[in-house]
């Protein structure tokens, strides 16, 4: 029995947020948003990035203070001075970004959740416990393994447990599925739909996933710009009202259509095997080939080897063993090589990547460029104003926001970020393109002008290699997909003949 | 051989006794020191910690006449100087290690400031317990004339390594190290917890010192740490952040340093500097052997700031 300062509700309750606004200095983070959550419901948050979902979500949990509003909590108004409060009142939350530790136990980390851990932990007794608690739950999870070395989906539903071994009824998830198979977020979210079926739940989930929403959700509020753009039963609402109440009347690039056939190879991996920081095989002799004209999606949940794939492409890891060619030449990821063949890289996190945060855009959109004519005299005498002029041109025409090309690259926010790359990176000619996750956390107008880049390049005739976690992009995209679990490449291919329950199932190894 | 003479083995021997003796300050300096590091921060300032604890212990000893309030002094001035390490590294774009060589200078010349009466007079010392009291062999005698401080820190290692399991400020130190973000979640301030790590960390650091004085060389001046806190910073890595390592390591760097002595003893002198530098070869050996450019150490705790 876990036992809280005072005993939280014993079955579902709602929550009510009246008239919450939330100012950070300037900014208006939440613009008088209400939100009303009916007790025993399936509800989903939906908004773009910055549209206050989270802002929202945090001030009901007591980690921002609302500027103004109240929170009804079962039938009384709360003040939620801390996590601490929330918990105590039975509210819990999942958060995007895995809380549990990595290098402990899932019993040491079920444990250590509890407000009042023993000063000496009885791990016999504990396991007992645990056991039994285990044994009346949807989903099991293995106790003794170490968090580090259970897959993602595990993990979450390690969360999840976490969350109702603490006795909470109020769960707040943040994104639950990011890192999860179309399969096992069917599950996972199946599972919970029939807790609060059973009245012993209420959920408000934060997701960008439609597909989610229509297949688990009861409600719907839809957040813009931090107002208030919509809310009411999802039988009553389609995939295409939400999108519009989410985007308002902004206007999207239109993604050109996909024309002319894949021609000779461009990109050869044979047999390439790479290591994580730990020194493990990351990556495990690996073959592939990319043609000319063709995009070829990488699939797979992350931490499967993708990311030290593409940093052996981008020169940031040497591969242990394995041979990567680029139109028949032998490719060790030098700045010549990558020059002569007009090779571009889209890596994910492109400020941590691709970026040097404290130059300004102009310098880090000519870091292809910057020692060659017209930006550089001799090979070494910068011509800065030769920098600002192409900077400006790239800013008009990708639509970055910003006031000046001075301004330092890492003000910008995460979409302007990845269009500068962009800019740099497919302004030119392009043969071969490595993107990674390149939509990451973006908007939808960021979206839809980078999905209509990529196919853009592949139309020019650029050989495109797309390494991403949303599998809707890569259907969108790709010609080809390749799902990579444990470091291979399990399963090839046509996307127009991929099936996707079969495609899930070799994202999750079975 | 009838004037008890046992030859060559007098070199194990000594080693063997050396490593007691010398490992004992190692042994409390690298299990404060991991303590510390498991909870996300460095504190090199261990050695100035040290050198502090070594001159107040040997003060208080000599003052109230008895050596274990001088523990008990050296210690507080560890926890002291741990506590001002914490401090200063809880402001924000503070590095722990910058933090901690200035703290390494500041303890150190601290020390050596306050010390100044403390060279010349005598204080009371740390008792040793009489292991080899069966044999006639003296030097075997000597080397079985272990002191309580070494009893007392190999007891440490294993509670240590049970504390970190099976305690509630075990799990929480280690989550602070492993995840800050996990910590900050579950409603835990993890500065709090690196303050009281660090100060723990700094109080057996502080003993470790009070040995040097109140035992082996067991004397106050100012050359009496050789670069010893700083070793035990590398060997808490060396020993990836397991208290159970740390005894074994510690052994190893005593015996290291006692080898040079040993060796002198039986009457060889050549290369007797080269034997000294014995531990702090064996710094260097371990960290070519044990680092990588490609890979990050198994073991360390993630919020460390070398492996961030």
């Amino acid at each position: 029995m876990i036992i809280g300062e005072q005993p939280p509700p014993s079955g579902a309750f709602g929550v009510n947020a009246i008239a919450m606004t939330m100012r950070f200095g300037d900014f208006l983070a939440l613009d008088n948003v209400d939100l009303k959550v009916r007790p025993g419901s399936f509800h989903a948050l939906l908004g773009e990035n910055g549209a206050g979902k989270s802002t929202l979500v945090k001030c009901i949990m007591g980690y921002y203070h609302a500027t103004e509003g109240g929170i009804i909590i079962g039938d009384r108004e709360q003040a939620i001075a801390n996590p601490k409060d929330a918990h105590a009142l039975g509210l819990g939350m999942v958060y995007q970004h895995f809380t549990l530790v990595p290098a402990m136990t899932v019993a040491e980390n079920l444990v250590l959740a509890r407000d009042n851990v023993p000063a000496v932990v009885d791990w016999s007794k504990e396991m007992k416990e645990l056991d039994a608690f285990l044994a009346r739950m949807p989903f099991k999870v293995p106790l003794g393994a170490k968090v580090s070395d259970i897959s993602a989906g595990e993990r979450q539903k390690c969360e999840i447990l976490k969350q109702l071994y603490l006795k909470r009824h109020f769960l707040i998830l943040d994104e639950p599925t990011s890192v999860l198979t179309p399969a096992e977020a069917d599950e996972v979210l199946g599972m919970l739909r029939d807790m609060v079926v059973r009245g012993e739940l209420t959920i408000l989930m934060i997701t960008h996933k439609f597909r989610e929403v229509m297949a688990f959700a009861d409600e719907v509020t839809i957040l813009r710009r931090g107002k208030l753009a919509g809310h009411g039963k999802v039988a009553e609402l389609t995939a295409d009202a939400m999108a519009r109440t989410m985007i308002g009347a902004e206007e999207l690039t239109v993604q050109p259509p996909r024309t002319g056939e894949a021609g000779r190879t461009r990109l050869e991996l044979a047999k390439v095997r790479a290591l994580d920081d730990a020194g493990a095989i990351a990556v495990h002799d690996v073959s592939l080939t990319v043609r000319a004209g063709e995009i070829v999606g990488i699939a797979g949940v992350s931490g499967n080897g993708q990311r030290q794939l593409v940093e052996v492409l981008a020169g940031q890891r040497e591969a242990e063993s394995g041979e990567i060619s680029v139109a028949g030449d032998p490719y060790r990821a030098s700045r010549a090589e990558m020059r002569r063949h007009k090779m571009s890289l889209l890596p994910e996190e492109p400020l941590k990547n691709a970026c040097v945060g404290g130059m300004s855009i102009a310098d880090n959109i000519a870091f292809r460029e910057f020692d060659r004519a017209p930006f550089a005299s001799l090979g070494w005498w910068l011509n800065r104003g030769a920098f600002r002029d192409d900077a400006k041109k790239k800013i008009g025409q990708y639509k970055i926001k910003t006031r000046t090309p001075d301004t330092p690259i890492s003000a910008l926010s995460g979409g302007n970020v990845q269009r500068a790359v962009l800019a740099r990176e497919l302004g030119g000619d392009v043969e071969v393109l490595i993107a990674a996750n390149p939509c990451f956390g973006l908007d939808f107008a960021a979206v839809a002008q980078i999905h209509a880049e990529i196919m853009a390049a592949r139309n020019r005739g650029a050989a495109v290699l797309l390494v991403s976690e949303d599998l809707d992009e890569l259907l969108e995209l790709s010609d080809r997909l390749v799902v990579m679990f444990h470091g291979e490449f399990v399963y090839e291919a046509p996307t127009c003949d991929a099936d996707l329950t079969v495609v899930g199932r070799h994202m999750a190894g079975h | 051989m009838a004037d008890g003479s046992i030859g060559l083995w007098t070199v194990p021997l000594a080693v063997l006794g050396g490593a007691i003796r010398v490992s004992t300050p190692f042994l409390f300096v690298s299990l404060g020191e991991c303590i510390t590091e498991r909870s996300g921060r460095i504190n090199l300032g261990l050695e100035g910690t040290l050198v502090m604890g070594a001159m107040s212990a040997y003060g208080i000893s000599y003052v109230t006449g008895s050596p274990w309030l001088g523990v008990l002094a050296a210690g507080v001035a560890g926890a002291l100087l741990g506590a001002l390490h914490a401090g200063i590294c809880s402001l924000p774009r503070v590095n722990d290690i910058a933090v901690g060589i200035a703290l390494m200078l500041f303890g150190t010349g601290l020390a050596f400031y306050l010390g100044k009466p403390l060279i010349e007079p005598t204080a009371p010392r740390l008792p040793a317990i009489d292991f080899g009291w069966w044999s006639d062999i003296p030097q075997l005698r000597a080397a079985l004339r272990i002191n309580v401080m070494f009893l007392i820190g190999v007891a440490l290692a294993p509670i240590l390594y049970w504390a970190f399991r099976t305690t509630r400020w075990g799990l929480l130190i280690r989550t602070a190290g492993e995840s800050s973000d996990a910590a900050r979640a579950m409603g835990y301030s993890v500065l709090l917890i690196r303050l009281r790590a660090t100060m723990v960390g700094g109080f057996l650091a502080g003993i470790g010192g009070s040995f040097l004085s109140l035992f082996y060389p067991g004397s106050w001046n100012e050359g009496l740490s050789s670069g010893q806190g700083i070793t035990a910073v590398a060997l808490v890595i060396f020993a990836r952040w397991d208290p159970l390592l740390c005894l074994w390591a510690s052994l190893a760097f005593g015996g290291a340093a006692a080898l040079g002595p040993a060796l002198q003893s039986v009457g060889v002198t050549s290369g007797y500097h080269l034997f000294n530098a014995a531990p702090y070869i064996l710094t260097l050996a371990i960290m070519i052997i044990t680092c990588s450019p490609k890979r990050t150490l198994t073991g360390a705790p993630a919020e460390l700031s070398i492996t961030r």
